[in-house]
């Protein structure tokens, strides 16, 4: 009996033995005051961290040499479950010793690999990493009121997955460069989602700011457009559809022709288009000063047909009605 | 340390010896298949009916009323969605609480996909609905009321004959999900107008794996298990009958000293919420005082500490209970039942359930006792909460 038989008791099975031992029996939990900075000559550091869902909520203490930067001693208190629990205990372990920019670099996977009972078994449950963020966040507080700056400031990118610290910019190129069509694709390649869940759409444990439905649906848009304007300029004139074809011819007339007879006071419109025995009739109507032109029906009319076949295809024929 | 103290007999409870001895001879002396013709099988098909006998007295049903299932869970899925399917395509509106099993709540959202309305009714802070908010929630549609008889965290026992009276005035369904109930408190079926109920034996010292759907008399619901012509056609499959056994025989023992028990229970139940009311302080207690509490049911939150951590030290002190707390499920939301009777995260986070069973003795409920507060107490000297909850308790009193 005894915990298989509670409910979620499987959850603790997949504990590392680290785990366990730091959630009965913390080394570094408790608190550092004003005198025991004092007694160490350094800086007393108190910094809170709060995860609004959860319910959760960390205190980090610190004593730093305020000459050095280097953190002399470190405390937490926690309300949490064991992974909290666990991954402040080993970041409080962590930060001594290190300069503050130095713990900056410190975030929950380092934590959670230090809690490894083998170095390629993860030492909490995929659920639970998120509960491993926490320890990162309130680091980071702590940096930030040493330092005296907006915590936001310390934060270099935008990170979509806080469980396994994935930014917003490697999830986009991810999905670009292996050509990802799926939720389940991004969440396999990048590891972001795989964890709490709460980034792949809204709904989920938290709200976040990205969410990797969203980011996927705009990358593949952003793909689909790319691939559709690179066909345009690629494609060959006969395989297009009229409508694609008159936007090609109208591209050539805008770059090619049009600032030339601009120049005169005139312009050329294009009335229709039809599709005739393999060739492709296109049917003009001049304006301004171009209407009244007597080379209208010769030389212009030659110009712009040459125009058309060297720049889309050899089968365009070119009437001025 | 004396052995291992179990209150959790809410989550399962062990199968009581002499449930086991009547169920051994059905795995290997008399296993046959109660539907074939020969004479082996006679003996099978007794003690299917005898066992049928044994829950219809029960809950004061006729056997023809029972249907034997694989358990809870299955009960609550057939009465929900045999209900809704006996409707055959007109979609309608079902009613039912907040604070169900995932069983009822979940089959109630799936039915919510399929185009059915449902109405989850709020409960009171000790987990009790409001009768004027459920007659307020009828429709000329409304076809199904599913209100749990007592419920698995809190305990709270429901106003079960009151609900069933107005259901029958409207002629609507009205079905109970009792399988924390039956066993533990009396259950009449016909005087509280009970249409259907579920039932599973592994909550009263029976096996896992089997439990019972009451069907009233005429209820019309459709069939949930299609294949061979079992239970009457209405569900299929070989019957499982070593557990339905147990069912039977687990269920006997347990109406026959009903009395005795729940008084003793009630009385442990007392004494533990008072010696933890007396010992710990601000310790809050969830749900229903005395009266309209299950007697085996104990839950509490102590502000400042985080559940899992909690059951973790008890569980090396030997004392196996469970919490509320999301973090010890796999789900990271903490209990829907403790935000709905209107505790917060701090509070819904911090809860332990206790659930006493017959195996449960003074001494393990004075060792509890012994026990609890100095891990309440050093759980709360590692947490922020604490620290700020005592801060601002001072500045109220100065």
């Amino acid at each position: 009996m005894a915990k298989h038989d509670l409910v979620g008791g499987s959850l603790w099975e997949q504990y590392s033995s680290k785990v366990t031992q730091r959630v009965i029996n913390p080394s570094f939990m408790g608190d550092l005051t004003e005198e025991d900075a004092e007694k160490k000559g350094g800086k007393l550091i108190i910094a809170d961290w709060g995860a609004e869902v959860c319910g959760d909520a960390v205190r980090l203490y610190w004593i730093v040499d305020p000459d050095t930067d280097i953190i002399l001693d470190a405390r937490f208190k926690t309300f949490g479950c064991g992974t909290a629990i666990a991954s402040s205990d080993v970041m409080a372990e962590m930060c001594i010793g290190k300069t503050v920019d130095q713990v900056l670099e410190i975030t929950n996977l380092d934590v959670e690999r230090e809690l490894r009972d083998e170095a390629d078994k993860p030492a909490i449950p995929p659920q639970k990493m998120h509960c491993s963020v926490m320890a990162y966040d309130v680091l980071k507080k702590a940096a930030s009121i040493y330092k005296g700056v907006d915590v936001s400031r310390l934060e270099e990118e935008d990170i979509v997955c806080q469980c396994a610290r994935v930014s917003l910019k490697t999830i986009k190129d991810v999905i670009r460069l292996n050509d990802l069509k799926t939720v389940e694709d991004v969440i396999h390649y990048t590891k972001a989602g795989a964890f709490c869940k709460s980034c792949i759409r809204p709904g989920g444990h938290e709200p976040r700011k990205y969410y990797i439905e969203n980011i996927l649906r705009e990358v593949r848009m952003e793909m689909e457009k790319e691939e559709l304007s690179q066909h345009l300029e690629e494609r060959d004139f006969s395989s297009m559809t009229l409508i694609q074809k008159h936007r090609a011819v109208e591209k050539v007339l805008d770059e090619v022709v049009r600032p030339i007879l601009i120049l005169d006071g005139g312009n050329v419109e294009v009335l229709d288009m039809k599709e005739h025995e393999g060739s492709t009739e296109v049917f003009l109507s001049y304006l301004g000063v171009c209407a009244g032109c007597p080379s209208g029906q010769t030389f212009t009319l030659k110009k712009i047909e040459d125009a058309l076949q060297e720049n889309l295809d050899s089968h365009i024929r070119v009437n001025i009605v | 340390m004396i052995g291992r103290i179990y209150l959790d007999n809410a989550a399962t409870t062990g199968t009581d010896t002499e449930v086991l001895n009547e169920m051994l001879p059905y795995f290997m002396e008399s296993f046959g298949n109660p539907s074939s013709i020969y004479s082996f099988s006679r003996d099978n098909r007794i003690a299917l009916e005898r066992s049928r006998g044994q829950v219809a007295r029960a809950i004061n049903a006729e056997p023809a009323e029972i249907y034997f299932t694989g358990g809870g869970t299955e009960s609550d899925n057939w009465a929900l969605k045999g209900a809704a399917f006996a409707r055959r395509g007109s979609r309608g509106h079902i009613i039912t609480t907040m604070i169900e099993h995932h069983a009822i709540l979940h089959s109630a959202e799936f039915l919510a996909g399929m185009g059915y309305d449902v109405t989850y009714l709020p409960v009171d802070e000790e987990g009790r609905i409001d009768l004027k908010e459920l007659e307020g929630a009828f429709r000329e549609d409304t076809f199904l009321v599913s209100v749990m008889f007592a419920n698995n965290e809190i305990g709270t026992i429901q106003p079960v004959s009151e609900i069933g009276r107005l259901c029958k005035k409207r002629n609507v369904l009205f079905h109970t999900d009792a399988v924390q109930a039956v066993g533990h408190i009396p259950i009449d079926v016909k005087a509280m107008h009970i249409d259907m109920l579920s039932l599973s034996a592994h909550k009263f010292h029976g096996p896992k794996g089997v439990g019972a759907l009451f069907i009233r008399r005429g209820v019309k619901i459709e069939n949930f298990i299609h294949g061979g012509g079992q239970e009457k056609g209405r569900r299929a499959s070989t019957e499982n009958v070593p557990g339905i056994v147990g069912l039977g025989k687990a269920l006997e023992i347990s109406i026959q000293r009903i009395g005795t028990e729940s008084a003793r229970q009630s009385m442990l139940r007392d004494r533990l919420i008072k010696g933890i009311l007396e010992t710990i302080p601000y310790a809050r207690l969830n749900g229903p005082g005395e009266d309209g509490r299950l007697p085996n049911n104990v839950n509490f939150s102590f502000i400042g500490v985080e559940g899992e951590t909690l059951i973790l030290d008890l569980d090396e002190a030997g004392i196996s209970a469970s919490t509320g707390s999301a973090c010890s499920s796999g789900s990271l939301d903490p209990s829907h039942v403790l935000l709905a009777i209107g505790l917060d995260h701090a509070h819904s986070h911090g809860s332990l359930r206790m659930t006493l069973g017959t195996c449960t003795s003074e001494n393990d409920i004075d060792y509890v006792l012994d026990t609890l507060p100095a891990i309440i107490s050093r759980r709360r000297e590692m947490s922020p909460l604490w620290e700020d909850f005592l801060r601002n308790e001072k500045k109220v009193t100065i």
